[in-house]
């Protein structure tokens, strides 16, 4: 097996580690949350940091009118059949296909991580701002308008007494990892054609 | 004559001036107090290095305070009633004070100990003993609660109590009075040779920690005063101290103070383990109460025990003997190596040592002196391994470091005295304010002592504190042990007066400690973990109300159709999973206690409404920003009344 046919296999094959770790992770801190709250997400499941956190984030939420973060949501079906059947072709692409498959690959496989990140920034704001209307606090902006607590899409940022951190886990690191070696396997195979074709 | 006189005596006291001035003014204000006060010193946040354990005598509860900062943490109720914490009202623990008298809600606590493996601290329990209605509880130390209460028969008097041997085989109870044995109407001048001391081995289970009376030692009517476990060497022995070997039955501070040595009494408990194996033993009927808190169901069930197998040592050789020992000894601590064994004559102003070699060989050769019901008594000059000379006036209890020192009190001459283990000389003494009792170090009376600090206990403390009225407090004062003088370094105000005290390094309990109480793990019969599981179910005029609570509602808190006449039960489960989330609830005029609901937990109070009307309850304990808004109200109706049961929350 070539270099690149062994990058591409295994690309496709380490993207599958998101059914092991969180592609991403929301932390609440505030000082009565010596142990801050957290929210850990994967790609089929809202999962506690320390057992019971999401009962109390939603506990915490309620004072202002936010939803609870609910049991599941029709992502996490999506989600693993896309990865699936992702890493499936992408493996396939590797043992019987040539390098310019391997580019069709990424930019599919690339567009779908970006739809990922959008859906998630949709739900973000969805949950930030579809609030209760007899909401037991409410805020306002100095323009006047409802406050929303949507947190950050990645960073760092204050809403209220807590500061809310946002950013990507173990999972999504590998995701990347997938993905790019999946783009060398690529540029490495189209570098080794040339050279067999000038020689 | 008389004015020379007078001139000298004006001499001395302008001398007594002059020379003490300075000096009270450089103790009280010199650099050695900063040093102190930095010692002490637990900034803001952060933690003690260790628990202390500190009994709340006649409070009948355990304090646990931090180390070396003297703060006050929790008080631990174990055999009086807390109203604070429900703790003998709610329908859950009041089993928990359950007796063959009844229910006794007070009690008189005397000596914690923690749980030992191997002879060394391992956090997991302390045992706590009951003087006046004889009962030995258990602390687990994961949750800081009670949950076990075992009633000692034939006992009078716990004080003796509660040590366990050095792998917790073991926690002992022994009698201070002598009584009957069984409880009979006999004349009181018929004490002698009538009136016996039990001395009770409870085995505990290595794993939960449950406690069971496992035979007695049916000893001549002496008073048992004080025990421990031998250790290393001496482990498979206990020993006590024993007063009125004169057996009075009355003026027993005159009567009980005529023998010039009484004794201490070497128990062999494998070989009493050996002759229950046997079969040497007399199963006795009886009745005692054994009080379980289930963690799981959240609520105490009383056994009754029924018999209990006795051991007469006149009849098993080997098993008991008797320690000659001046003068009416309380104390009876044993040294880290288990080779020698202290009592404390407390009116003598000698400390008493006898060698745990020089015993077994004396038993070895016979070198009785004579015996006492049946009971061989050792030849004193044998067994003796020496005495710290005149270390001060009634001395009471000895603790030991790790450096091969003991620590005794003196309770007449109110202070603590450093001696050394072996050549007996005395290193150092500090006086206590005042009337030492009991002292500790952090597992001083195990194979490990961690001889950082010892905490002196105080009976009387006169002009220590702001007065109080009549009343003023007991108190605790820390030394720094670490040098070769020892150092007074705190003073600080106990709860009741503290007898005794356990201590442990922080790091072997604190990580161990409860959060909450897992929901799911709840199965009180009566828990309501979820909106369905609401509901209010009459059964004739008993009414229960399944209620839940969490940030900030009751559900249900509108409840119509009680009537006047009912038996009204809530039981109230707190759904939160929040670490130092705790709910209370409180009714007007029910005749009992708040409850106090940690997070997982279900806890239930009778109610009996008396007056038609619509009556409120509410939250006790400020929980959240809504705290305020978390209430309901109850409507009570005439006792003919036909109006149905209903229960709402919101808008439903």
């Amino acid at each position: 097996m070539t270099k690149p046919k062994i990058m591409m296999v295994s690309g496709a094959v380490i993207i599958l580690t998101l059914f092991l770790f969180p592609l991403w992770n929301i932390t609440l801190e505030a000082p009565q949350y010596p142990t801050p709250l957290g929210m850990d997400i994967y790609i089929y499941k809202f999962a506690d940091t320390h057992p019971h956190d999401i009962k109390n984030i939603n506990l915490m939420n309620h004072y202002v009118g936010m939803q609870e973060i609910p049991e599941t949501i029709p992502e996490f079906k999506i989600f693993p059949i896309v990865i699936i059947f992702m890493a499936l072709t992408g493996v396939l692409i590797g043992f019987f296909k040539n390098y310019k498959w391997y580019l069709g690959w990424f930019i599919i496989m690339s567009v779908l991580a970006c739809t990922g990140i959008y859906d998630f920034y949709l739900w973000e704001y969805e949950y930030g701002h579809n609030l209760d209307p007899k909401a037991i606090l409410k805020f306002t902006n100095p323009d006047g308008s409802v406050m929303g607590f949507q947190p950050p899409l990645l960073g760092s940022e204050d809403i209220l007494n807590f500061r809310v951190h946002s950013y990507p886990q173990l999972g999504a690191f590998f995701l990347g990892a997938g993905i790019l070696l999946c783009l060398f396997a690529y540029i490495t195979s189209k570098k080794n054609q040339k050279n067999t074709l000038l020689s | 004559m008389k004015k020379t006189f007078i001139y000298l005596f004006m001499i001395s006291i302008a001398v007594t001036i002059i020379n003490c001035t300075p000096k009270t003014k450089s103790k009280q204000q010199g650099a050695l107090n900063a040093s102190a006060a930095e010692k002490v010193y637990v900034p803001p946040g952060e933690h003690d290095d260790f628990y202390a354990f500190v009994s709340g005598g006649f409070s009948g509860q355990l304090a646990v305070y931090g180390l070396p900062s003297g703060r006050l943490f929790k008080i631990i109720p174990v055999f009086s009633q807390d109203a604070e914490k429900a703790w003998g009202y709610s329908e859950e623990t009041k089993p928990m004070l359950n007796t063959s008298f009844g229910h006794i809600p007070w009690g008189d606590a005397h000596h914690p100990d923690i749980s030992q493996t191997n002879g060394e601290l391992d956090g997991r329990w302390v045992f706590i003993n009951e003087n006046n209605t004889p009962r030995i509880a258990k602390i687990d130390l994961t949750t800081f609660e009670t949950t076990e209460i075992i009633e000692v028969p034939n006992s009078a008097g716990n004080h003796s109590s509660s040590y366990v041997t050095e792998n917790t085989e073991y926690v002992i109870a022994g009698t201070r009075f002598g009584v009957p044995v069984p409880q009979r109407d006999i004349s009181i001048k018929e004490y002698k040779g009538n009136f016996k001391g039990a001395l009770s081995f409870l085995k505990v289970d290595p794993e939960e920690g449950h406690m069971d009376l496992s035979f007695q030692i049916l000893m001549p009517g002496f008073d048992y005063d004080k025990a421990h476990p031998g250790r290393g060497k001496s482990h498979g022995w206990f020993f006590y101290t024993t007063y009125n070997t004169e057996e009075a039955s009355t003026l027993l501070e005159v009567n009980a103070s005529q023998n010039d040595k009484d004794f201490i009494a070497a128990v062999n408990w494998k070989k009493a383990e050996e002759y229950i194996k046997a079969g040497k033993f007399k199963t006795m009927p009886t009745r005692y109460a054994h009080n379980i808190y289930d963690e799981e169901t959240h609520t105490a069930t009383t056994k009754w025990g029924k018999e209990v197998r006795v051991l007469d040592p006149a009849e098993c050789p080997g098993l008991v003997y008797f320690l000659p020992t001046p003068k009416s000894p309380h104390g009876c601590d044993v040294d880290p190596t288990g080779e020698y064994i202290v009592g404390s004559g407390k009116l003598s102003a000698d400390v008493t040592v006898h060698s745990f070699s020089k015993m077994m060989k004396a038993i070895e050769e016979k070198k009785f002196t004579g015996e006492a019901y049946g009971i061989p008594i050792l030849d004193f000059e044998t067994v003796n391994a020496g005495s710290v000379k005149q270390a001060g006036l009634g001395p009471l209890h000895t603790e030991f470091d790790d450096k091969g020192h003991g620590y005794t009190t003196f309770f007449i001459s109110s202070e603590v005295v450093k001696w050394k283990v072996g050549t007996w000389e005395v290193i150092d003494r500090k006086p206590t304010y005042y009337s030492v009792g009991h002292l500790m170090i952090p597992g001083g009376n195990s194979r490990k002592p961690f001889g950082k600090y010892v905490l002196a206990m105080n009976k009387i403390t006169k002009d220590r504190y702001l007065p109080t009225g009549p009343e003023v407090t007991q108190s605790a004062q820390l030394y720094d042990i670490t040098g070769e003088k020892m150092e007074l370094l705190l003073d600080f105000p106990t709860v009741g007066e503290p007898h005794y005290a356990a201590g442990c390094p922080a790091d072997l309990i604190k990580s161990k400690s409860k959060k909450i109480f897992k929901l799911e793990e709840n199965k009180h019969p009566y828990v309501a973990k979820s909106a369905e599981d609401v509901k209010v179910v009459r059964n004739g005029n008993e009414v229960h109300i399944y209620m839940t609570m969490i940030r900030s509602h009751f559900s249900p808190d509108n409840i119509e159709g009680i009537k006047v006449g009912d038996k009204v039960y809530f039981h109230v489960t707190n759904l939160e999973q929040d670490y130092d989330v705790p709910h209370g609830i409180s009714m007007i005029g029910a005749n009992t206690s708040e409850l106090l609901i940690m997070p997982g937990q279900t806890e239930s109070f009778v109610w009996e409404p008396k007056q038609v009307g619509v009556w409120p309850f509410y939250c006790t304990d400020f929980c959240s920003a809504l705290h305020q808004e978390m209430q309901g109200y109850v409507r009570v109706s005439p006792k003919d009344s036909d109006i149905e049961l209903s229960w709402s929350l919101g808008d439903e």
